[in-house]
């Protein structure tokens, strides 16, 4: 049976409020559900769901804690600073198997999942992915994801851990409301996921692997034996690292793992470092960034609406972006940098005259760039580059200052 | 703003490093304070008092030096961002003077002691790591003179302070 149904039955069981698991990544946590119901929910470890790769994060010192449901380690023995740069300079391997993989077949999965997300599914080649949205009736984002076109009726994707509750009951009842058929579901709960990323991806992976890598692209996907075992393999990550993101069948993972771990560039690392190096390259983070309320216009996601898909909008709330597009939003996602104590999420946003204009949704310092970056929601009139304005951390105006994005370089694998 | 409330679990009670503490992470109970304990032994001197909310005071006459501990440091992780009290403002007994912020959180510490802040250390605003370097001493952050030597009487010796970081493990 599988592993994650087993265990979200139990939860589900011991009156587990769906709260906690609805706010997701990381910083979310603190915010929209602040802990606090979390705290509530998760009354002790063993509530709180394991991937196969519990054991081995124990072993090599991870910090677990709880997030979105799951008990995940968040750091290891090396400071996140450390992690980080290691990350950027090598190689780390991120547990990822609390999020949630999913394909979609038939012959209709492409027309039934483009009038769910705003990317143009269609136009990209089988064996590339992209970014992409889905959308609810008000033009708000339910999650985001990364959708990998394996054939033109085969697509794979991932959704947040965090999200997961709410897109599967979204997916199912769009399913059921799906007149043409066509098209069926699997989740892949019986999988693990590993993300493999930094400059050291590509020469550590290689030797597991007959497929030629340097052939293989940013956001490309393939079917794969990697070390005999058969995986799916996506060019893709969410550090702006070169790298991979690898599922694999549960009983294989820590396989996998460990053997990706005899190499000595590469080290683990936890959700700390994961969400510093997301936030270094300007990625979002969902229930932090966006949300069911924010549309992907005025997230500054206006990119990932495909061009074919501008003039006819079919998708969830299509009409109410259509007409962001052509009017744009009052506000918008920018990225800055602020002098002082790193303005986090929450803090407000001031203009230079004192008029509150916004907030910031994600924020820390970058181990990096060595100073304060951050993400947030303002006027047009505040959003171009080189703009300042203030933050608010703890009674202290700070002067802040718009950046493009991403903060840190990203170092893609283009060919 | 409330950070710096959120953030008042973390250095006050270990226990709930995170509850609200912080701003970012769910750090919870779960943290694991044995394996942080037993990876590094936190150094703990014996000319020091402490409070049970791991800030430490060394005392000279009437004059106060106030810091963090080690294990203080070692459990906030890299810290990026020291604020300290203005020369001649009061602290008070058991009540925050400053914000320690780390890649992880923000974190309110608090005054062990009753006083007059006579010096702060200027050097943590351009190299706060200096509280993790050296927690004891270049990591020192305020000095204040005393209003009350009885404070003293009140926090941990050294040895009673090493009980109850072992006991924060526990949690």
């Amino acid at each position: 049976m599988r592993r994650h149904a087993q265990q979200i039955l139990s939860r589900l069981a011991s009156n587990q409020s769906s709260q906690a698991a609805a706010c997701d990544p990381l910083s979310k946590l603190s915010q929209t559900c602040v802990a606090v119901p979390a705290a509530r929910a998760f009354a002790s470890d063993a509530d709180l769901l394991k991937t196969p790769l519990y054991d081995l994060h124990v072993r090599e010192g991870g910090k677990m804690v709880p997030f979105a449901g799951w008990s995940m380690p968040i750091q290891y023995k090396d400071s996140m600073m450390d992690s980080v740069k290691n990350c950027r300079n090598n190689a780390a391997l991120f547990d990822v198997s609390h999020m949630c993989g999913l394909t979609f077949k038939g012959k209709n999965t492409i027309p039934f999942l483009e009038g769910l997300v705003v990317g143009d599914i269609k136009g990209i080649e089988d064996g590339t992915g992209t970014y992409s949205i889905f959308t609810n009736e008000n033009g708000g984002i339910i999650d985001d994801t990364v959708i990998s076109k394996v054939a033109d009726d085969e697509v794979y994707l991932v959704v947040n851990a965090g999200c997961r509750e709410k897109d599967l009951k979204h997916l199912n009842e769009q399913l059921s409301k799906y007149k043409d058929g066509g098209v069926e579901m699997i989740q892949h709960d019986d999988r693990s996921l590993l993300a493999l990323q930094g400059p050291a991806a590509m020469e550590i992976l290689q030797p597991m692997t007959d497929l030629d890598l340097s052939k293989l692209y940013f956001s490309n996907f393939k079917k794969v034996d990697i070390k005999g075992i058969p995986c799916f393999l996506a060019r893709t990550g969410y550090t702006g690292e070169d790298g991979f993101e690898i599922s694999v069948p549960d009983g294989k993972a820590v396989e996998l793992a460990e053997a990706l771990m005899e190499h000595d560039r590469l080290k683990l690392a936890g959700l700390g470092a994961r969400d510093s190096l997301r936030l270094e390259a300007g990625l979002c983070l969902y229930g932090n960034d966006l949300t069911d309320e924010t549309s992907p216009v005025e997230a500054s996601l206006t990119w990932t609406i495909g061009k074919n898909r501008r003039d006819a909008c079919d998708f969830l709330g299509g009409e109410i972006i259509k007409k962001q597009l052509a009017d744009k939003t009052p506000t918008r996602r920018i990225g800055f940098v602020s002098s002082g104590a790193p303005a986090r999420a929450h803090i407000q946003i001031y203009s230079n005259e004192g008029e509150e204009i916004g907030e910031v949704c994600s924020g820390a310092f970058s181990p990096t760039l060595g100073q304060n970056i951050a993400m947030g929601y303002v006027p047009r009139k505040y959003a171009k580059t080189g703009t300042e304005f203030k933050v608010d951390v703890r009674g202290k105006m700070n002067t802040a200052t718009v950046t493009k994005m991403p903060f840190v370089d990203t170092t893609y694998f283009k060919g | 703003m409330s950070l710096a409330r959120s953030g008042r679990a973390l250095l006050g009670q270990f226990s709930q490093l995170s509850r609200g503490a912080s701003s970012q992470y769910p750090v919870q109970a779960s943290w694991n304070f044995k394996d942080a304990l037993a990876r590094s032994y936190a150094t703990v001197l014996s000319d020091l008092k402490y409070a049970k909310s791991h800030e430490w005071v060394k005392q000279e006459g009437d004059v106060a030096t106030i810091g963090i501990s080690d294990f203080a440091q070692e459990e906030l992780g890299d810290i990026v961002y020291v604020e300290l009290p203005e020369p001649g403002s009061n602290v008070t007994a058991g009540e925050t003077f400053g914000v320690v912020e780390s890649v992880k959180a923000a974190s309110d510490v608090y005054s062990p002691i009753s006083g007059e802040v006579t010096e702060v250390n200027e050097a943590l605003v351009d190299e706060p790591a200096k509280v993790n370097s050296d927690p004891f001493s270049g990591g020192w952050m305020f000095k204040a003179k005393l209003s009350y030597s009885g404070d003293l009487d009140k926090l941990l010796d050294s040895g009673a302070y090493e009980k109850h970081c072992e006991s924060a493990g526990d949690h």
